[in-house]
């Protein structure tokens, strides 16, 4: 043999077979792909700030358009806030899994030997901290734009999160499965649109009744239905895309 | 597109898959990986069909595809920490030992963008090294590597073999690993 350098790390191959601390390497598999895509979404800043610009911006354009009476405003406050919320949702999501699908990054999370649905529930949930976590942090000074009362302003918080949270599982759903058509962005639209109906609905019902100084328990409830409902099936439902579109 | 294919590799073997361009390296390559189900046929991992355990199969693996799996805007530390930490814990000390090996150390804190072509190869050949992987699986691991590249990484995979690792690998010029038996399998 020739002078051929020892292996800096001793036995690669043969020996060492990881044992499989299932517990823990799962949390750590987990929190890794979420710290690594929150220090990326840190790197490209303009990524993160785009949804919450696009929201603000179309919730405060409603009020110039329209006779700005507090009265009419707060008519129209949960829709204009709902609406925006939704379509700021939808434009974060194309970037979800693209980029990660074309640097090969999918593929090795794939063959990683921990369960991709996992993997893939904590990208999710980094998505989610990314996009839907700023729209909630931002609603109240655009819903105090929009004169509604500040007690409503709780509700719309509470309601939000659990809209946003929605909207990023069925969103990661749908997202995966338009990773085979090179510009999917219109028929992920088509495809999530549908679902989020619901969420538009009753989001925007629980601050209606909010506003107006009622009892919104019984929408919030429903939300949050739906969010336990969306959080266990997704994963599911995302990691299977996202192993056909790696084929 | 592959037909009438039959092959094992066993520890301490290296399998050099050659063929012209379209005759289905990658696509055997990402057979064997599990992103593909052959139509026919049946793939093996240590006596077993790798169908029915899969994670197993995975945590004996590593793939080199013809991306690297590299985030641009991370340093090849961060990007090795959280592409190999997913699989096992890898710890800093590893590493900055793998990416020395692979003559990377100087730019390890830099953003994997500004590392030339070259470079980048050799940072995601160091993840495969800290996979703790049996079998590798190579998709042309050598492009765009400079002589002194080609040497390194032929190296880096004779000494895997040699401890009773398998490395299965598709390269258009011809594989010199020290002191390892080549077998090669030709796609036409």
């Amino acid at each position: 043999m020739s002078a051929v350098p020892a292996p800096v790390l001793p036995a690669t191959a043969a020996s060492s077979r990881p044992a499989h601390g299932l517990g823990t390497g799962l949390v750590r598999a987990a929190w890794l792909v979420f710290e690594r895509d929150v220090r990326l979404a840190f790197r490209r800043w303009e990524q993160v700030t785009q949804p919450v610009v696009f929201f603000v911006m179309v919730a405060t354009l409603f009020p110039l358009a329209l006779s700005p009476t507090s009265q009419l405003m707060q008519a129209i406050a949960p829709g204009i806030l709902w609406v925006a919320a939704l379509l700021s949702a939808l434009l974060a999501l194309e970037s979800l899994f693209r980029n990660d699908l074309d640097d090969g990054t999918l593929e090795q999370l794939a063959l990683s030997g921990q369960p991709l649905g996992w993997l893939l529930l904590s990208k999710t949930l980094a998505h989610w901290v990314l996009s839907g976590l700023p729209l909630v942090l931002t609603a109240p000074v655009v819903a105090v734009a929009l004169a509604a009362p500040a007690e409503a302003v709780g509700v719309l918080m509470i309601s939000l999160v659990l809209g946003t949270g929605i909207l990023s599982f069925l969103g990661a759903t749908g997202a995966a499965l338009t990773l085979g058509t090179r510009r999917g962005s219109v028929l992920l639209s088509l495809l999530v649109l549908p679902l989020a109906m619901p969420v538009l609905i009753f989001g925007a019902r629980a601050t209606d009744l909010a506003i107006r100084g009622d009892e919104p328990g019984g929408a919030l409830l429903l939300l949050t239905a739906m969010l336990i409902l969306s959080a266990s099936l997704a994963p599911l439902a995302t990691s299977a895309a996202v192993r056909i579109s790696l084929e | 597109m592959l037909r009438g294919l039959s092959f094992g590799a066993s520890e301490g073997e290296a399998l050099h898959v050659r063929g012209p361009n379209g005759t289905g390296k990658t696509t055997l390559l990402r057979t064997l990986a599990g992103f593909l189900w052959p139509e026919e046929g049946e793939l093996y991992w240590m006596g077993e069909r790798v169908e029915r355990d899969r994670d197993r199969y995975c945590a004996d693996l590593a793939y080199l595809g013809h991306e690297n799996a590299m985030k641009a805007d991370l340093t090849p530390r961060e990007n090795l920490r959280y592409m190999n930490g997913v699989r096992h814990p890898t710890s800093a000390g590893d590493i900055d030992a793998a990416l020395q090996r692979l003559a990377v150390h100087g730019q390890r804190d830099l953003p994997f963008r500004s590392l030339s072509a070259g470079q980048r190869r050799r940072v995601a050949m160091a993840r495969v090294l800290l996979a703790r992987a049996r079998l590798w699986l190579l998709d042309e691991p050598f492009t765009n590597l400079d002589v002194g590249g080609v040497r390194e990484l032929s190296s880096v995979i004779a000494d895997h073999v040699r401890i009773g690792g398998i490395a299965i690998l598709t390269a258009h010029a011809d594989l010199d690993l020290p002191g390892v038996a080549l077998r090669r399998l030709e796609l036409t």
